[in-house]
């Protein structure tokens, strides 16, 4: 490089600022940082520069020759000015990429953090049914677990002496005296406390935990959900009961799973029935699930007997009514694949945590 | 209740074939329709091939073997066939099955020709196994014994005959079926085929017992009486004389082995076949046996006892209820002339009176005893017999005298076809009737049959399904359709649909009480797969409730600090549950699986801290988890019902978790469900701690109290961790700590939520003040910070806690906290001078209030 020039000397000609831009030029294009390139602008553009050297010695040129010169000048500086600007930038992208390429981390290599947890599998399936049914402007009825004998069976048109009340099948409580108190075998005393209430027409599921005395295997738990529909208002029938079933049915398990039902026997209800749906493993065709029959049986229906609505003071010749009910349970067992319902009460995480 | 096809067919005549898996499976669609659910479908062979009869001609030693005898017998063939034989229970004469080298019997066994020694054994000798005929494999079937090899044989018995022609055994198919509780009619075979009749379209009729009756009317030999009118209706008697206790028939063994009944003789065969071809139990005593030949029905008194024929000493008399309310609790129990009990009526007989080897005269009981009598009887006594079943379930009023007569012809028959001399049926009958049969009449609205099942039948469709099922269904009078025209006329008339039915319920359904029962008929015999399909919408909106929302939230917020959701077991172990709660507060269960599943949970934690043992043990031991539910603690003076309230409960059990987990848990519930924070308070767990901190820390938990005094509920849960002596209790390892929440929703879901309306926000800069106050430890922070907000005014945005600290520089017993406060105005830049203010305010307001004094 050459020394740099006594700027009072400069001669000023056009061939002497094309040196200078040229100059100017080679020396910003050295730079490899921000810090040097701008100490090399403020040294090629700032007041101590050959170029504002000559824009003061324009001062002494010949007025005539003074527009062109200063033209030229600013021209000059424009250039420099420009390659000033196209190096920033470079440099910016440069220094970029390098903080980036610094700042560089795998993902994959992330340490595993804490996940939310579930929900269990049977709350999971609960309020999926809570929510089909309130998509048919059902209301959600609850109750408590203990119940008095007049709740859980009287009312429900189970005399005494009836088989169903039988101490085989219910857990009675420890109780000084007064009316039996047991664990409600079903969601059903709800019923009676809704018709109770006294506002009808009623449109209503209770789900819920229900305690049978059997002993847990595979298909069976002491404690187990439920969940059960009532509905009571004029003109109710049994078509409408059908219709509803086919109706939960398909909103439940698909367009493709139909209901069917045939005869039962339960004291609350007249006339009633069991209620099957398509096979859900072979679809209908018939397998060992099913007992070659296409059919698997969900729950029980029927009419609401009208000892039920007279037990609690409602007009039974003038509010007809449906109930039905099945498993919650079971029906989670069905849709994981789970083949024994005590997995649901082992509580291990790592059966909790997968579904 | 086991169905074989082939009963049915003596009462209707179905076409289905037992060897067509087709028409058997159609015929259980039809069954299953009529609400008879056919849990099983077990096909029955028929005899087995290559087995014929052979008539025993000569039996020898075979020199050298101990055990095994050579038999020559006439086989019906040119000449006599030698077998090697080691059954002993037979003799030169008797008639026995022999299965022919080639066949294959019903186990599978392939009969070959073999030798043993110098005999040739051309087949076997089959025992009652061996053929498939009984599980007895103790010696040869004896088909007819006649004393001598050249003697006549019983009628339509010829050597070399087809063991299964000779026995009349075609192939069968045996329907399982589960028989609901309100169809006592369907645990008999006719019943089955008066219901499968009718929906078939096809006839149907139990065929009248036929009896020649001769000798001394029963009247003088024997007697029946009841005493005890409320627990027996009926009480009738047939009287035989001159029988001898012999096997019954092989079709009817075999019927009964089909129906799953074992053959005892033919007298007490006869019984069952009836009980399960009709639904009438009935009782044969030996007449010999009874004290007086006379029976009487009465209540059981206190200190009563009888041998059953099971064998078992039954201590009788002991109903605890009703004492001296007549007795009608008490069970019906069959005394002889000396009152001495001697079968428990409608439940078991007495071993004393049984049938046995020397009866020679029976009475045979027929009765119909009180359902809800037999019911309990049954169910104290811990014995369930085919026919107290029925009994509970109601029997046939006016089928008892059937069924006496058809067990009658049984014996006779099984006699007859035995050769043996026949007996004698003494004319008459015992009867003793404490109330006879009135046919029960309903008036059906045809109407409000279309109406509940959504038809449109006419009164003559409806009455077209009740006749074939033993409903008489006439047009009641008063009505447009009485007239002499009948159901021919109604349509006419326009009265078909509303017409009234007078119908009259036969006497084998005692079910049917009311007209919605005789609805439910006309629906299963009308088909309920071709009720119409209709839509009924919910005229209301459906929503959850805001305590169904929130828990719903609550759920969702547990979950999201990582806990699962357990379900625990709602009864509980008393002696693990008392270290926790106290016993008196506990309800118990009065009839247990188990001890240790003998109490209500008073308390969610027991049940979680097992869960977490028993994945510690699996080596998950690093978990939280969650329950929402119920809980149980004894009933208030007064009270009817235990008190009952849902609980969540959530453990904090990661590597690390304490305290601190906990409140950051609590904060986040609380901020999910939009809490007022002056609603509640965390305090100290004091003396007064209640329920809901039991197996809290005792220094590192707080209650959650509702701050408004007024609201009364006190305390609504416990933050903090699990008293490590709890821990050990439950064998969790004591170095760790386990973060604890408790709420009690009905308390926490009433506490006040903050506005809903939102607050505008300053477009102002604000400013920030740091204090730093050292503060006694005896004060809680929450004191500090409520001095602060309160000072600071509604210019506060927030007060925060941003540092702890305690070490040199601080008094002994006090520790330093430093809080942010951010202030703003919504109108103007706060100078700084009203900073400053508010500043001054703040430390002379908490100095002034607290044992607090700002640090330099």
């Amino acid at each position: 490089m050459r020394p740099v020039p006594d700027h009072e000397q400069i001669e000023l000609t056009r061939a002497e600022l094309d040196r200078l831009v040229a100059g100017a030029t080679g020396r910003l294009a050295g730079c490899a940082s921000g810090e040097e390139l701008e100490a090399a602008t403020s040294e090629v553009l700032g007041r101590g520069s050959a170029l504002s050297a000559m824009h003061r010695a324009l001062a002494q040129v010949a007025p005539e020759e003074r527009p062109a010169l200063g033209e030229a000048i600013n021209a000059a500086r424009r250039a420099i000015e420009e390659v000033v600007e196209r190096l920033r930038s470079e440099l910016s992208v440069r220094q970029r990429a390098a903080r980036l390429q610094a700042d560089r981390l795998d993902l994959t290599e992330v340490l595993p953090s804490r996940l939310p947890g579930h929900l269990h599998v049977v709350t999971r399936v609960w309020e999926e049914l809570e929510d089909v049914f309130l998509g048919m402007g059902y209301e959600i009825a609850e109750g408590n677990e203990v119940e008095t004998d007049w709740y859980n069976f009287t009312a429900l048109n189970i005399p005494p002496d009836h088989p169903a009340r039988s101490m085989q099948d219910s857990f009675y409580l420890d109780h000084g005296g007064g009316e039996s108190v047991l664990l409600r075998t079903h969601t059903s005393p709800v019923q009676v406390h809704l018709l109770e209430r006294g506002e009808l027409p009623v449109y209503a599921i209770v789900p819920g935990r229900v305690y049978r005395r059997d002993t847990a295997d595979a298909s069976h738990l002491p404690v187990f959900h439920q969940i059960e529909g009532l509905v009571v208002d004029r003109g109710v029938s049994f078509s409408d009961l059908a219709g509803t079933i086919d109706a939960f049915v398909r909103a439940i398990f698909g367009s493709g799973v139909a209901s069917r039902l045939r005869p039962a026997y339960f004291p609350f209800t007249e006339p009633s029935a069991e209620f099957e749906i398509t096979c859900t493993i072979c679809g209908g065709a018939g397998c060992r699930t099913c007992r070659r029959t296409g059919w698997i049986e969900l729950g029980g229906c029927g009419m609401v007997h009208p000892a039920v609505l007279e037990a609690t003071g409602v007009d039974s010749e003038t509010w007809t009514g449906f109930a039905f009910g099945f498993g919650i349970d079971r029906l989670a067992l069905m849709r994981h694949g789970i083949e024994d319902l005590r997995t649901f009460v082992e509580n291990d995480v790592r059966f909790l945590s997968q579904l | 209740m086991l169905v074989p096809l082939s009963w049915l067919h003596d009462f209707t005549p179905l076409d289905t074939d037992p060897t067509d898996d087709v028409a058997v499976r159609a015929l259980a669609e039809v069954l299953n329709g009529l609400g008879l659910v056919v849990e099983g479908i077990e096909p029955a062979a028929g005899g087995p091939d290559g087995v014929v009869l052979a008539r025993v001609l000569e039996i020898a030693p075979i020199e050298g073997l101990d055990r095994v005898r050579r038999v020559l017998v006439d086989a019906g063939r040119a000449a006599p066939v030698e077998i090697g034989c080691g059954a002993w229970n037979f003799a030169v004469g008797d008639v026995v099955p022999l299965a022919t080298v080639g066949a294959v019997l019903p186990g599978g066994r392939v009969i070959a020709r073999r030798s043993l020694r110098h005999v040739v054994s051309d087949g076997m000798l089959c025992s009652p196994a061996e053929v498939g005929l009984d599980d007895d494999a103790e010696g040869l079937l004896v088909l007819a014994s006649t004393g001598r090899p050249d003697a006549p044989l019983p009628p339509g018995m010829t050597p070399g005959q087809p063991l299964g022609d000779y026995l009349g055994l075609e192939p069968d198919v045996v329907y399982d079926l589960a028989i609901e509780a309100n169809r006592p009619d369907c645990l008999s075979i006719a019943g089955i085929a008066r219901d499968l009749a009718a929906k078939l379209g096809l006839p149907f009729e139990v065929p009248s017992p036929r009896l020649e009756e001769s000798g001394p009317p029963a009247a003088e030999l024997a007697a029946a009486r009841i005493d005890a009118p409320q627990l027996c209706r009926r009480l009738t008697g047939r009287v035989l004389t001159g029988v001898s206790v012999l096997a019954s028939p092989v079709r009817l063994a075999r019927r009964l082995r089909l129906a799953g009944m074992r053959p005892i003789n033919a007298l007490v065969d006869a019984s069952n076949y009836v009980m399960v071809e009709l639904g009438q139990p009935t009782h044969p005593y030996d007449l010999d046996r009874l004290a007086g030949g006379r029976i009487t029905v009465r209540g059981a008194r206190r200190g009563e006892e009888l041998v059953t024929l099971d064998g078992q000493l039954r201590a009788l008399g002991l109903a605890t209820r009703g004492e001296g309310t007549g007795g009608e609790l008490e069970e019906a129990v069959i005394v002889d002339g000396e009152d001495r009990p001697v079968g428990i009526a409608g439940v078991m007989g007495g071993a004393d009176s049984e049938i046995g080897e020397s009866t020679t005269q029976v009475l045979l009981e027929a009765a119909e005893f009180e359902a809800r009598a037999i019911g309990r009887a049954a169910k104290r006594l811990g014995l369930r017999s085919e026919a107290s079943i029925r009994f509970e379930r109601g029997i046939d009023p006016l089928g008892v005298d059937r069924a006496a007569d058809r067990v009658c012809e049984l014996i006779v028959e099984a006699h007859r076809a035995a050769g043996a001399p026949l007996p004698v049926v003494a004319p008459g009958r015992l009867d003793a009737c404490a109330e006879p049969y009135r046919p029960r009449r309903l008036t059906v609205r045809t109407e409000r049959a279309n109406a509940l099942l959504g038809t449109e039948l006419d009164a003559e469709a409806i009455a077209g399904y009740l006749r074939p099922i033993g409903f008489l269904a006439e047009p009641a009078g008063g009505d447009p359709l009485a007239g002499a025209e009948g159901f021919s006329g109604a349509g006419a008339e326009g009265g078909g649909a509303g017409g009234l039915l007078a119908v009259t319920v036969p006497s084998f359904r005692p079910d049917v009480t009311r007209e919605v029962d005789v609805v439910e008929e006309v629906a299963r015999h009308y088909g309920y797969e071709h009720i119409a399909r209709t839509e009924r919408r919910s005229p209301a909106i459906g929503r959850l409730s805001g305590r169904q929302a929130e828990r719903r939230l609550l759920r969702r917020l547990a979950a999201s600090t990582g806990a699962h959701e357990a379900w625990t077991a709602s009864m509980v172990d008393p002696d693990e549950h008392s270290r926790l709660v106290e016993s008196k507060l506990l309800v118990g269960v009065a009839n247990p699986m188990a001890r240790e599943e003998s109490v209500l949970r008073a308390h969610l934690l027991p049940g979680l801290l097992a869960a977490l043992r028993r994945n510690a043990a699996r080596r998950y031991g690093s978990v939280r988890l969650f329950e929402v539910g119920h809980v149980f603690t004894a009933p208030g003076v007064g009270a009817a019902l235990p008190a009952e309230r849902e609980h969540l409960a959530i453990v904090l059990a990661e590597e690390g978790d304490s305290t601190v987990d906990a409140v950051h848990t609590w904060r986040l519930l609380a901020e999910g469900l939009r809490l007022a924070p002056e609603g509640y308070a965390l305090e100290p767990l004091g003396e007064a701690a209640g329920t809901l901190a039991l197996g809290a820390h005792p220094t590192r938990s707080a209650e959650v109290v509702v701050s408004a005094p007024t609201t009364g509920l006190g305390a609504v849960g416990v933050v903090g961790e699990v008293d490590p002596d709890v821990l050990a209790t439950f064998g969790i390892a004591a170095e760790r700590s386990v973060g604890w929440i408790l709420l009690d929703l009905d308390a926490l879901l009433v506490l006040p939520r903050r506005s809903p309306l939102a607050r505008p926000v300053s477009p102002y800069p604000s400013s920030d003040i740091d204090l730093a106050f050292s503060l006694d430890e005896a004060t809680p922070a929450a004191a500090l910070e409520r001095a602060l907000a309160a000072a600071a005014g509604p210019c506060c945005e927030w007060v925060r806690l941003i540092d702890v600290y305690r070490g040199p520089g601080l008094s002994e017993g006090s520790r330093s906290l430093t809080y942010r406060l951010r202030f703003s105005a919504a109108d103007r830049t706060l100078t700084d001078a009203e900073v400053g203010e508010l500043r001054a305010g703040c430390i002379a307001a908490v100095e002034a209030a607290l044992p607090a004094k700002l640090r330099g």
